[in-house]
């Protein structure tokens, strides 16, 4: 168990990491989601994975943390915001300026120095 | 308990939707909405700064859950300071963009505003880690719909990387407070302060990676060399009111290193030790002078201005990094000055933008009302440089006197010094093309006639240069006041037995329940 969700984490921020290197919107979007995927699972593990416990104190011997997931539940919303954010916003450069490339321009073409 | 502290946050809270709402094709009503919230907010700060002014420590739980089960919001000397430093700023922006009409050139202008200045106080007012982040993401959001406001392809180019940088920050930031919260247990500042100093010397790992990713964050948040790539195109692009308003943005950044690194992990726990002489000092010393460099580099005058805030970004960071009181005060001093000069800056840029045909720093035909923004420009160009008599001056003097007999003493002198002497000839160089050779350059009979701007923008600059001198004249009470915070900032016990202690919901339980 932990090891799948240890090995889920890196590889999907490896795999995240890869995509956002990319020069252009697309990749590097579907990379910011895969980081954000990355994460919620790490803030999920960072209560300790219990399985098949309540998120309460009962009489039970174990019961699991609830603060993560709400944690996570937060995190979840607000990357789900952002991303939208940002797919309209590389909409709009990309409609405006026909090109979806994450850098600026070369060097002479942004100089304008008349 | 006294409801004051939050209506900081509260109150642009319930504007920004109403103005959304109610008053959202009628600007004229926005308008005095915005001024009469701003001004608001700005009477507010002023009382709870004189609240806290004797070292008061103000405390508030929501839904009245005790810490660290419920969020608190904390006022102490150093968080109502910056309230009232974001306040006056936004107060000098707003009447800008209005005065610029800036606000009418695209929607929502003035909920954005709101919204932006809702993240700003509640960063600085929290108590809680979790929540930081949670404020960090609404003045983000904001901050991008501010950033594209009015449109046009070069801005939305440059906001779609400020989104993706400031995303991937905030996913560092969540991945911080996770190995934090996995370490810790808990996420309330005070709290953590208590717990990180239980940790074993053996298992300092976790909480050792939490700490510098913490670092990185703000790092990125304060544009700190190697980190600050997002922060030239944005701020250049970005509409010279909102860029203005930005300036508070970097001081966000260097506030919660502050915050964070005199509380959780303050320079005497051993976990933590080294990493502000080893990594941030040389970072802060390399923002510092390649700040500057770029400041003589440019080829425009926005870019200028947007390097030259990362220029006095690593002033601040260089002294918070010497991490004595004296050079925290120095730093407080100097984040009051630069966000005051920066503001101004990125305004008189507007100015010249409005009325040129670009920003190249080439010879032109004079800007309409060239006499006054060229002494605008003139005035503000030395406080940022840090020439007498204006505030930089001061500030730069602090600092060099705080460093006086630290490690690395030459070396942060040399490059302190350096680094004005290049800022002072590419402000000089910068200035003398734009305002002086116009004078060289005939007006085509074609060249399109440009109107002088309105009288109030320059009130506006003008306020934030008064502002500037007013921190210089009364620089010694200011002064006195910083070493105070920086005292209260290095006595955390009594801001963490405020927190912890004071009994909320939790600590009387009632029977039946």
């Amino acid at each position: 168990m932990e090891f799948l969700v240890a090995s889920a984490v890196g590889i999907l921020t490896a795999a995240g990491l890869y995509l956002v290197m990319r020069l252009r919107t697309f990749p590097v979007i579907l990379g910011m989601s895969l980081l954000t995927y990355a994460v919620n699972v790490f803030l999920f593990a960072s209560g300790r994975l219990v399985i098949g416990a309540p998120p309460i104190l009962t009489d039970a011997e174990t019961y699991t943390d609830p603060l993560p997931q709400a944690l996570v539940l937060t995190a979840i919303v607000i990357s789900f915001g952002m991303t939208a954010v940002v797919v309209m916003i590389a909409l709009g450069s990309y409609l405006g300026s026909d090109d979806d490339g994450v850098n600026d321009p070369a060097f002479e073409k942004d100089e304008d120095l008349s | 308990m006294s409801h004051w502290i939050i209506l900081p946050i509260v109150l642009p809270a319930m504007l920004a939707p109403f103005i959304v709402l109610a008053a959202r094709y009628h600007i004229s009503i926005q308008r005095v909405f915005a001024v009469a919230g701003v001004l608001a907010q700005l009477a507010i700060a002023i009382g709870l700064a004189v609240a806290t002014s004797d070292g008061t420590i103000i405390l508030y739980q929501l839904g009245d859950w005790a810490a660290p089960f419920g969020i608190v919001l904390v006022g102490d000397r150093l968080s109502t300071i910056m309230v009232l430093l974001t306040a006056v700023l936004s107060l000098f922006v707003l009447i800008y963009a209005i005065a610029t009409e800036w606000d009418s050139r695209g929607a929502n202008f003035h909920a954005l505003f709101q919204f932006q200045l809702m993240g700003i106080m509640g960063a600085f007012l929290t108590g809680d880690l979790f929540n930081l982040f949670v404020f960090f993401e609404v003045l983000l959001i904001a901050s991008y719909g501010l950033m594209i406001h009015a449109g046009g392809n070069e801005r939305m180019r440059a906001g779609v990387q400020y989104v993706l940088f400031n995303l991937l920050g905030s996913t560092l930031f969540l991945f911080a407070l996770g190995s934090i919260y996995a370490e810790t247990g808990t996420l309330n500042m005070a709290d953590l302060a208590h717990r990180a100093a239980l940790i074993g010397a053996d298992a300092t790992v976790g909480i050792r990676v939490a700490a510098v990713l913490l670092l990185l964050v703000f790092a990125i948040k304060a544009a700190l060399v190697p980190l600050h790539f997002w922060l030239p195109s944005s701020y250049a692009e970005a509409p010279g009111p909102v860029a203005a308003l930005f300036a508070i943005m970097t001081k966000v950044g260097a506030y919660a290193i502050i915050r964070v690194y005199t509380m959780i992990f303050p320079p005497n726990l051993e976990a933590t030790s080294g990493s502000f002489d080893v990594w941030l000092q040389p970072a802060a010393l390399l923002s510092l002078a390649l700040g500057m460099v770029g400041v003589l580099a440019a080829k425009k005058l926005d870019r200028l201005v947007a390097f030259a805030v990362i220029g006095s970004m690593g002033m601040v960071l260089v002294s918070i990094s010497m991490f004595t009181p004296t050079s925290i005060a120095a730093a407080l001093y100097y984040i009051l000055h630069s966000t005051l000069a920066g503001a101004a800056l990125f305004l008189i840029v507007d100015l010249v933008k409005a009325s040129r045909k670009s920003l190249a720093l080439t010879a032109m035909p004079p800007v309409a009302g060239a006499a006054l923004t060229a002494g605008l420009f003139f005035a503000a160009a030395i406080a940022m440089a840090g020439l007498p008599p204006l505030s930089g001056f001061i500030g730069k003097l602090l600092i060099l006197d705080a460093a006086f007999g630290a490690g690395h003493q030459g070396l942060i002198w040399f490059v302190i010094l350096a680094s004005s002497l290049v800022a002072v000839v590419g402000f000089g160089r910068a200035g003398s093309t734009v305002f002086w050779k116009a004078k060289s350059v005939m007006l085509d009979a074609d060249d399109p006639v440009y109107e002088r701007p309105h009288v109030m923008a320059y009130a506006a600059v003008g306020g934030l240069i008064a502002l500037s001198a007013t921190l210089t004249v009364l620089g010694g009470y200011v002064y006195d006041y910083m070493i105070a915070t920086s005292e209260q900032l290095f006595d955390p016990a009594p801001y963490i037995s405020t927190v912890l202690e004071t009994p909320g919901k939790l600590s009387t339980p009632t029977e039946g329940h």
